[in-house]
């Protein structure tokens, strides 16, 4: 099963309907709701990443039998420094971002907790991937 | 402790659900901080915290929280209501600040997290 999602550029207002429409999916298919909540926990993390930090972009969820990955590429403006990125407590997040709960420097670590594979490709200036997998069977 | 006594001991408002006012919750969270709230394991517990706007619900949707519990009289959207009711979440408002809910709930026996 294949779907995408857009996600828009500060659009907060709409940050996390893409995983609850993944929850809801997941729901459907009767997967264990500690998995269900593992991937939807990583994918709203790094749904709000992407519309706080980034220009928009797309994500794209496969699905089959065994398990779930799930794309999020984005239009930049990339990391420089992933290891920092990685560092729990290292935030560049704006005050807009911080309103919202979120801008403590935990997303990227929450999601690494969460998946059981975690890929992420960056180019300053010209996007980002992040591509997580959580196994239903593990 | 069941949604009643919380709704007593805070003279607390239902702004939504409390078809089930005897549902029985054991833990309580306070945080204003949502990436905090989403790495927890325990999930049935009540979220107490001043953060008021969609993320909020979004983040208990996430986190398989099902009861809400805005402190200092904060305004709940109309579509923070309809997230919540889509998704089974209870909402609840106090008058109260963050430090007087949560000792006055700690005190009538709501358990901590860690």
């Amino acid at each position: 099963m294949h779907t995408e999602f857009t996600v828009v550029e500060g659009d907060f207002a709409n940050a996390g309907k893409a995983s609850s429409e993944i929850k809801k999916t997941l729901k459907q298919l009767n997967i264990d709701n500690q998995k269900i909540k593992k991937i939807v926990v990583a994918v709203y993390e790094a749904e709000v990443n992407a519309i706080a930090h980034a220009y928009g972009g797309t994500i794209f969820v496969d699905l089959d039998e065994e398990k779930i990955c799930v794309l999020i590429k984005d239009k930049g403006p990339g990391i420089p420094d992933i290891a920092r990125a990685m560092e729990k407590g290292f935030s560049t997040a704006s005050a807009k971002v911080r309103e919202m709960g979120f801008g403590a420097g935990m997303g990227l670590p929450n999601i690494k907790n969460n998946v059981d594979e975690l890929d992420i490709q960056t180019e300053v200036g010209v996007g980002t991937e992040i591509k997580m997998i959580v196994n239903f069977n593990s | 402790m069941k949604i009643t006594d919380i709704v007593k001991i805070l003279d607390a408002q239902v702004i939504v659900g409390g078809e089930d006012m005897n549902y029985s919750i054991n833990h309580g969270f306070a945080s204003d901080l949502m990436s905090d709230v989403l790495t927890l394991e325990e999930e049935h517990l009540i979220l107490i915290t001043g953060l008021c706007n969609n993320q909020t619900i979004r983040t208990a949707e996430m986190a398989n929280i099902s009861v809400i519990l805005f402190v200092r009289n904060k305004q709940v959207s109309e579509d923070m209501i309809e997230l919540a009711l889509e998704n089974d979440i209870m909402i609840l408002s106090c008058k109260y600040s963050m430090f007087k809910t949560v000792g006055l709930l700690y005190e009538n026996g709501l358990e901590p997290v860690y």
